[in-house]
């Protein structure tokens, strides 16, 4: 039994750690929340110059050619720190799906300028309200020609190149949908910032008309590509949560230990305790989740698909419940700006939604769950 | 990361299925039994067997496999001992169940404690399952604080004569020695004027009866003690110290690891029912509703069973395991009540029945029944809490009014 990270991963994490609370605090992530830019341009070419774009990405690529357990320990601290960059944006979709459907010239043409940070890259899918299915994808991709509207496109505003899940056929269900690769800053190609819960990751509405655009991997398979992306992006994601969740475990943990109420620190009370207690017990379960998905993401295991929906759901319960009863346990200090409850409160809701909602990925958990008691 | 074993793991695991199958046979489809659920029945043939099982292992050195050779073990490491918990589960053999509290609480703490002719005259015996153990230590008046317990020792010459009564004694209708936690001084502050003994469970001035359990059954006890003498000699410990012993005691309590306690009721047994019902809507596993429960309570299952292998590498690696080993009572025992009172629903109408008449012969019925007593049992949820509370996150003690007065002038105390 050997289910944890290794020294050098570890030591990875720790490096992560310490450069991050050095060089990523929350006045770094306040400077973009309050501000117009989409991210923190500084901290993004640091982390750059540190390879960490290029974590999971060939050497041959232009990568480090470490691998997902890396990407995920690097994850976890990105999320610890609210980081306000458009790494998973980035990383974890645009890379991942070039990885996984590109041609080699498409490879070659993008995972170079991934892995040095001259590239930001996003994933565009939801048109509007609701679940995004293949029948909601109206988008269409023909001819080489890209036309549709996208929605609360993470990262939108600042991304040069987009994934986007489109329509390429009238064919009914998934085998009708294909994915594009767009020049976000191409012909034909509208962008409106879009008011967001959480401005420290921006997100964008994009309009198509006519613009050029090429195939990522074969008409028809748009759909499996982007689950199969979305179940790895999910697992480091839940990284990000689980870090949060440490982050707001440790704010309400340390108000608790300074703040006296009826006489005692409120810490000393149950009701402070067993809130505190629970989100210690959520967080753990979620880390454990994420650590099964960190293994399923390294083997490429066929167990992949379930690892990645319970990392998703245990994680996000786990940061939901860690943000909301952060801010509780302040009292009304934690509602206000000056405090930084709130960033980890919208941040837990926005990494919630942002793949899926919890809903969705509980439906596909079952549906796993199904799959692997027929087999 | 993976989840192989070493290759001294491996090797171990491998003579242990050696041994194994040379003496047992394997389980087949026959699932493992409750603990709980056969504690309640404890039924005389059933004891005979676990007796027999436990000195076969005894004396091939498995039965406490971390403790030395000699006294049952092998000088082994934990990981060793859980490989071959794991092994021994694939075999149909007798439930430990019996020893469980006599080995993992009792027996440490006499060897802590005691001198070496106890030592000898105990250990041996209790490891091979001739002679049972259990702990007595919670009182009507001293659960959660089990400090604040009454039942009093006084010293006549070289004895103490012993008057009180314990509650929840698991086991204690079957035990041949208790450990005993009493009060010996009540002018002190409770955690002061308590000492701790051994005490044979035959004596005439002990008396067990049996507690009917809200779920039917009757795995614990009451046990009261009238005049009863001991001999100074069987104190463990010095007078006044004994909540250091007790804790002592507590501190052995076995690391569960396997989980096992909610009665293998889960998300696959979930599953499996609502493959069988219609609802309103059609398919019960078709329902949204349904699968949003399944998913949530999946969650919590395999958060623990990962959190086990984190807890298992640490051991496999000589580490002490991490803080997170202690969340699994708190996550399984309101699971075990949810998911019971889930399939009810689903069962509607006749899940209101039990037994035979029941669907799955009531299964979740006899899980939902039992569910609060595993909420409390061992620690309530509340006392977990407090516990992760203060000894993993570091939160301060809550206020104990009764820490710094004598015991008989606390609130409560007497």
């Amino acid at each position: 039994m050997n289910f944890d990270f290794s020294d050098d991963q570890k030591m990875l994490r720790d490096q992560a750690r310490k450069f991050l609370s050095e060089k990523c605090t929350t006045k770094t992530v306040r400077k973009v929340f309050e501000g117009s830019h989409g991210y923190d341009k500084d901290l993004w070419k640091q982390i750059a110059e540190m390879g960490w774009h290029g974590t999971a990405i060939p050497e041959e690529f232009g990568g480090l050619g470490l691998g997902y357990l890396e990407l995920c320990v690097i994850a976890e601290e990105l999320g610890r720190a609210l980081a306000p960059v458009p790494f998973s944006s980035t990383v974890y979709l645009f890379a991942e799906a070039i990885l996984a459907a590109g041609t080699d010239e498409q490879k070659k043409k993008y995972l170079p300028r991934i892995a040095s940070g001259e590239l930001i890259g996003t994933f565009a899918r939801s048109e509007g309200p609701g679940a995004v299915t293949p029948k909601s994808t109206r988008t269409s991709f023909k001819g080489g020609k890209l036309s549709g509207r996208k929605i609360a496109v993470v990262d939108g505003m600042d991304a040069d190149f987009a994934i986007v899940l489109a329509r390429s056929s009238d064919e009914a269900g998934e085998r009708g949908t294909a994915l594009a690769i767009v020049d976000l800053k191409g012909a034909g190609v509208k962008r409106r910032a879009e008011d967001s819960i959480d401005p420290s990751r921006k997100h964008a509405e994009i309009t198509f008309d006519g613009a050029s655009a090429e195939a990522l991997g074969k008409p028809g398979e748009g759909w499996s590509i982007t689950s199969n992306v979305l179940n790895r992006a999910a697992i480091m994601t839940a990284f990000e949560q689980v870090g949060g969740s440490d982050s707001c475990l440790a704010m309400a943990k340390d108000y608790a230990m300074q703040r006296y109420a009826f006489g005692r620190l409120i810490g000393s009370y149950q009701a402070i305790k067993h809130k505190l207690a629970d989100m210690y017990v959520n967080t753990e379960l979620a880390r454990s989740n994420a650590y099964y998905g960190a293994w399923a993401l390294s083997t490429n295991a066929r167990e992949l698909p379930l690892a990645a929906a319970a990392a998703r759901v245990s994680a996000t319960q786990a940061f939901d419940y860690a943000s909301k009863e952060n801010t509780q346990t302040h009292g009304g200090i934690g509602f206000t700006w000056e405090v930084d409850c709130h960033l980890y409160y919208k941040r837990s809701r926005e990494l919630g939604l942002s793949l899926g909602a919890q809903r969705t990925w509980k439906d596909k958990l079952v549906t796993e769950l199904e799959l692997s008691n027929a087999a | 990361m993976d989840f192989e074993d070493t290759k001294e793991e491996a090797a171990f695991r491998a003579e242990a299925n050696k041994w194994l199958s040379a003496h047992a046979k394997l389980r087949g489809s026959k699932s493992s039994r409750d603990d709980m659920e056969e504690m309640e029945n404890g039924a005389a043939a059933e004891m005979a067997a676990s007796k027999a099982w436990q000195k076969t292992k005894a004396n091939a050195g498995y039965a406490r496999i971390t403790w030395p050779k000699g006294m049952g073990g092998m000088g082994g490491t934990p990981m060793q001992s859980i490989i071959f918990s794991q092994e021994e589960s694939k075999y149909d053999v007798a439930s430990g169940g019996p020893f469980a509290i006599g080995l993992g609480m009792c027996i440490p703490t006499v060897m802590a404690y005691a001198n070496d002719d106890t030592k000898k005259r105990f250990v041996w015996p209790a490891v091979q399952g001739d002679e049972i153990w259990c702990q007595l230590f919670s009182e009507p008046a001293g659960g959660s604080d089990v400090a604040g317990l009454r039942t009093r020792a006084e010293k006549q010459g070289d004895e103490w004569v012993i008057n009180g009564q314990k509650i929840w004694t698991t086991g204690a209708q079957f035990s041949d020695f208790g450990i005993l936690l009493t009060r010996t001084d009540p002018n002190v502050p409770k955690h002061k004027g308590l000492t701790m003994f051994w005490i044979d469970m035959h004596d005439p001035a002990v008396e067990v009866r049996p507690i009917k359990q809200a779920s039917g059954g009757s795995g614990f006890n009451e046990v009261f003690f009238t005049d009863l003498r001991v001999k100074d000699s069987q104190r463990l410990g010095e007078v006044g110290q004994g909540w250091q012993v007790a804790l002592t005691t507590l501190m052995h309590e076995r690391l569960a690891v396997g989980g096992g306690q909610g009665g293998g009721l889960d998300v696959k047994e979930l599953m499996a029912l609502a493959r069988t019902l219609e609802l309103e809507d059609g398919p019960a596993l078709k329902n949204a509703a349904v699968r949003e429960k399944l998913a949530d309570w999946y969650v919590r299952s395999a958060g623990l069973k990962y959190t086990t292998y984190r807890t298992m590498t640490a051991l496999s690696q000589g580490k002490q395991p991490g803080p997170e080993a202690s969340i699994a009572k708190i996550v399984v025992a309101s699971k075990l009540q949810d998911v019971s009172a889930f399939a009810m629903e689903l069962e509607g109408e006749a899940g209101a029945l039990k037994g035979a008449d029941a669907p799955g012969n009531g299964a979740f019925q006899m899980g939902w029944m039992s569910a609060p007593g595993l909420r409390i049992a061992g620690g309530t949820d509340e006392i977990l809490r407090n516990i992760i509370a203060e000894r993993v996150l570091g939160l301060p003690q809550d206020v104990r009014v009764d820490k710094d007065i004598p015991f008989n002038k606390a609130p409560g105390g007497r």
